[in-house]
């Protein structure tokens, strides 16, 4: 047959993407399992980071078990809703609901020292794409006593600082209420914060991951927010 | 296999005829991915599978091709292959494929891979096909790692994430450079390269 025909190439072409479509739903699917299992640990070390606990990477899913002794979904007034798994709640969805319709997850971790610890979900916009973390408060539901925090796709050495440990750790010991028990959240800022102890600083050539980074911690603690202050004290 | 033409083949793009300092290709990913050494090497060694074994498929069916529809075919192959090493960067290595990100789908727009199969592939047969694309490949990781190499050092004080500049030097008032991180800098490196490369083999200066 004529190479250059347009029978040729039609043939060609269709058969080319339909040989190609197979091979690749083949190979997604006999993949899926292992991605969605690396998708749920990743989760699990994510919290277990919040709160500072050392895993073994090959047993994640005991340390969890070990520590979170209690999790469960809440809507934004603070109540809690049965029957969901919350390690299943993607927050994507819930931040595009109405607020009476969104579901959050919450974490408690009792740690070694016996000290109960609250882990709340966030999720927001970087520069790139999306940004999420888990955040810990002490049992006074005002003090870090820990932060994570990842993102999808932010500039390497820039904005991917955010996952960093040394970026990280300036979150502990913040208070997200003021002396007058108002809600001031943690704010992420430019030049320096010296002893603010409602603030972080931001990461350099990382303004807008660290915009982002601000909005996404507010967002997020004002839904949590009438379940915090009903269990503050 | 090995004969000397061969290893001329994987040898060339090394130093003579490297894709990033002599054909000047591929100088977007260049920049993009060597902020640090580690995704560096995962995206180097990323771009020497997608384009040797592209260059084999391409060069397997090169009497077969249309070609009027010849680049779109190469496109379907290098897509192919590359959303096949995402996934299984995100089943097998999870932690690096979210280091790279969005640069390990951007391989589809690396003129290499796409140079390499309309030079090479469509006119070779596909074992030496595949060796170009392993030297090719590999010329272009060299370059990443040398630059982030100096990147990630000076940038950020680093070499594979472990400090090697001492606390000491940071008290006595040196900082790391943050001109370093931004993607600049790789340009400016890859001009360093470029001139040192051109001072030791002299062939590769242009005679006009």
């Amino acid at each position: 047959m004529d190479k250059n025909s347009n029978k040729y190439i039609f043939i060609y072409s269709v058969a080319m993407v339909v040989i190609v479509a197979l091979v690749l739903t083949s190979i997604s699917v006999f993949l899926q399992p292992k991605q969605k299992r690396n998708i749920d640990l990743e989760k699990k070390r994510n919290i277990l980071s919040a709160i500072k606990i050392d895993y073994d990477k090959n047993d994640v899913e005991k340390v969890f078990d070990q520590y979170i002794k209690e999790m469960f979904v809440i809507n934004t007034e603070g109540e809690k809703i049965e029957g969901i798994n919350p390690l299943e709640i993607n927050l994507k969805d819930q931040l595009r609901a109405t607020p009476e319709n969104q579901k959050w997850p919450v974490y408690i971790a009792t740690m070694p020292n016996g000290e109960k610890s609250y882990i709340f979900s966030f999720y927001g916009t970087g520069l790139w794409g999306p940004i999420w973390g888990y955040v810990a408060l002490k049992e006074d539901l005002n003090t870090i006593t820990g932060a994570y925090f990842d993102h999808k796709s932010e500039t390497p050495g820039l904005g991917a600082e955010i996952s960093t440990e040394n970026f990280q750790m300036n979150f502990t010991g913040k208070t997200i209420f003021n002396e007058n028990g108002e809600f001031v959240s943690i704010d992420v800022r430019k030049g320096g914060v010296g002893n603010d102890i409602h603030a972080v600083d931001a990461i350099s050539g990382g303004t807008i991951t660290s915009t982002g980074l601000k909005n996404m911690l507010h967002t997020c603690f004002s839904a949590y927010l009438k379940f915090i202050e009903k269990n503050k004290n | 296999m090995l004969s000397k033409k061969n290893i001329k083949l994987l040898v060339d793009p090394i130093n003579k005829n490297n894709p990033i300092t002599v054909q000047v290709l591929g100088i977007c990913s260049a920049l993009a991915v060597t902020v640090k050494m580690k995704p560096a090497f995962v995206m180097a060694l990323s771009v020497i599978f997608v384009v040797a074994v592209s260059n084999f498929i391409i060069s397997l069916l090169r009497n077969g091709i249309p070609k009027r529809i010849r680049i779109i075919v190469q496109l379907v192959v290098i897509a192919s292959l590359v959303i096949i090493v995402d996934q299984f960067l995100k089943a097998y290595v999870f932690d690096v494929s979210k280091q790279l990100s969005v640069f390990v789908g951007l391989i589809i727009t690396n003129c290499i891979v796409m140079g390499r199969l309309e030079a090479f592939a469509m006119s070779n047969s596909p074992g030496r096909s595949f060796l170009d694309g392993i030297g090719n490949g590999a010329g272009y990781g060299a370059i990443l790692i040398i630059v982030s190499f100096f990147r990630e050092l000076f940038g950020s004080g680093t070499i594979w994430n472990y400090h090697v500049i001492p606390q000491s030097w940071y008290q006595a008032g040196y900082s790391n450079n943050g001109l370093m991180i931004l993607p600049p800098m790789a340009l400016i490196i890859v001009g360093i390269i470029i001139w040192v490369q051109r001072g030791k083999n002299r062939d590769l200066i242009e005679k006009n």
